[in-house]
């Protein structure tokens, strides 16, 4: 019966209930848009450097996994890579950042093929001219760009010769020396990492301890599959970081937004508290029904949540493909549902104690 | 918890009844040394003028407030010694009380105005008899209107079956016809001292209107916060 009291007082007052659980169903928006953000551009990231089809990533050693800082490593380790026992192919390649999550490749295009195949062409074919430029589909899709249009990037006019298929390397792909020159790491020319296949990928945990050995902590060797392992969340210090502070943030709000509902509905309902306290109800019994509105009104919300995060998730997706790839991620649902009646609780307290402290016969007589 | 035992002795017991209110800075006496008796199964009507201290008493009975000074006894309960808590437990038990605006919760139906009085009580079921009594009250079929869809008598028909839905030992009505008109009023007058004759319902109606204290078997009056015999 006070379930059905609280529901009954919930659907009484449908608007405010609605607006309170849609400002709630806001934050778990956000912590699941930001959560599936995050995972997804670092699942993107992985997926690519899977794509690439190398066994072994090497950068330079005193680099972190996730630097974006280019042009550190020596070309001419390229080929003392190559020379190695097991390594069927080494391929240099120059990452410049355009973007916080987008860099443009410098790659030899006939070498890279020899990795993986080569890149699959959706419209157009390789580069045959040093300023011809790959783009995946996802970032063309984003900027509108279509083969043949000439483009700028670096300050410097691209044509626009190929959209390939996304998930191997980078979305923007150029030829290597070109972007050598264009970033001053032509002379000696120097790329940001080195992508190893092997003769027998069994190998790979072998010969990464082998090349870190043989590199003395020059180069840093990586099987692919540790390298894609620590695209994670709880790698990227500022990222978590970030969540941490849009999590405070939405139990903060939680709470402001149930504490002002709630402070209102103890007021709005005064007399039906000193009804109820006629009746009976206990002072615990009063907190007790506002607490379980709050907890409603948290669940509303987060369902409402969920909703809102595959709306944004079909915005983002249509609106920047390229650059925010987010995912659903499910498994934060309860966690960002927890967030909401953590902040919901907190808030629905003091208006509860100041309910359950109102003197039932100033209650009663409350116009 | 202080109990008395015999049978025979009044449902309440006033004695010494003293309330005095704290305004500002100044003591403000609404009960001035009040003794009451009344016995079990017996209908009184307490009448005075507003001011007089009626509600006061009304409030005190029912365990909504405690009194300043004087001993109170609710069917062998003495209310003084109880906690806040305890006086609820009374509440939910041996008292029942109907209002003069009804104070029905208004998102609830009659039928479930009735139930949460006794969810609050702990109770699941109706009492045995109490749909018969729900015919007497003449709301059987409106139970599943809100009080926004009844008018004032029927309102307060259900507030009579809230009160009741318990089997309190004491039924308190304050001015329960004071926002009726003169036939619904009649009506719920005759419903109380149906009751009261029917099933033996203790009643202590509050009111200042003679011709509704004229349905009691007994009236008081209270005047300056002292009791006087009609």
């Amino acid at each position: 019966m006070i379930n059905k009291l609280v529901l009954e007082n919930l659907k009484h007052r449908w608007i405010r209930t609605f607006l309170s659980a849609l400002v709630i169903g806001v934050q778990v928006m956000s912590i699941l848009t930001l959560i599936g953000l995050s995972r997804g551009m670092l699942h993107d990231s992985a997926e690519r450097a899977k794509g690439t089809g190398a066994d072994i990533f090497l950068k330079p050693g005193t680099q972190g996994q996730f630097s974006l800082a280019s042009g550190q490593l020596n070309a001419k380790f390229v080929n003392f890579i190559a020379k190695q026992p097991h390594v069927v192919q080494a391929v240099g390649v120059l990452s410049i950042p355009i973007e916080v999550t987008t860099t443009l490749s410098g790659v030899d295009i006939p070498e890279f093929s020899r990795l993986n195949g080569g890149f699959k062409y959706i419209e157009g074919g390789p580069p045959t001219a040093p300023n011809d430029l790959l783009s995946d589909e996802y970032w063309a899709r984003q900027h509108h760009w279509h083969v043949g249009q000439t483009v700028t990037l670096l300050n410097h006019q691209w044509r626009l010769c190929g959209i390939i298929q996304g998930g191997m390397l980078s979305r923007l792909v150029v030829p290597l020396e070109t972007l050598q020159q264009l970033t001053g790491n032509a002379n000696p020319p120097r790329v940001s990492e080195i992508l190893v296949k092997l003769d027998n990928p069994a190998l790979t945990n072998q010969e990464v301890a082998y090349l870190n050995h043989l590199l003395k902590g020059e180069l840093q060797a990586i099987s692919i599959q540790d390298f894609v392992s620590q695209f994670n969340i709880n790698n990227v210090p500022q990222l978590r970081v970030f969540i941490w502070i849009v999590v405070s943030l939405a139990i903060v709000v939680g709470f402001l937004v149930v504490f002002l509902s709630m402070y209102t509905a103890v007021i709005e309902r005064t007399r039906e508290i000193g009804i109820l306290k006629a009746l009976g109800a206990k002072p615990i019994k009063i907190l007790d029904i506002l607490v379980r509105e709050a907890f409603v009104l948290a669940i509303l919300g987060a369902v409402l949540g969920i909703g809102l995060s595959y709306v944004a998730k079909v915005i983002i997706l249509n609106t920047a493909p390229a650059s925010l790839p987010v995912v659903n991620v499910p498994d934060w649902w309860p966690i960002a549902a927890a967030i909401a009646v953590i902040g919901a609780l907190l808030g629905a307290i003091f208006p509860g104690l100041k309910a359950a402290r109102q003197d039932a016969i100033e209650a009663l007589a409350y116009e | 918890m202080n109990e008395m035992r015999n049978g025979a002795s009044p449902i309440i017991r006033v004695r010494g009844l003293r309330k005095i209110f704290h305004v500002g800075e100044v003591d403000v006496p609404a009960l001035r040394g009040v003794d009451l008796d009344v016995a079990r199964g017996e209908f009184l009507a307490v009448v005075g003028p507003s001011g007089s201290g009626k509600s006061t008493l009304f409030h005190i009975l029912g365990g909504l407030t405690p009194p300043t000074e004087g001993q109170v006894w609710i069917d062998g309960v003495e209310l003084q010694s109880l906690t806040e808590n305890q006086r609820t437990e009374l509440r939910q038990r041996k008292i029942g009380f109907v209002f003069q605006k009804y104070n029905l919760l208004p998102t609830l139906t009659a039928r479930d105005n009735i139930a949460i009085a006794q969810a609050l009580a702990g109770g699941a079921t109706p009492p045995p008899g109490f749909d018969e009594l729900l015919k007497m009250l003449g709301i059987a079929d409106k139970l599943d209107r809100r009080p926004s869809a009844l008018s004032g008598g029927e309102q307060q028909r259900v507030a009579i079956a809230r009160a009741l839905v318990n089997q309190p030992a004491i039924l308190l009505a304050d001015e329960p016809t004071g926002n009726l008109d003169t036939a619904n009023s009649n009506a719920v007058l005759s419903i109380l001292r149906d009751l009261n004759k029917q099933k033996g319902q203790t009643i202590l109606m509050i009111t200042h209107n003679p011709e509704a204290a004229a349905f009691a078997d007994r009236i008081v009056t209270m005047r300056d916060g002292q009791m006087h015999a009609a």
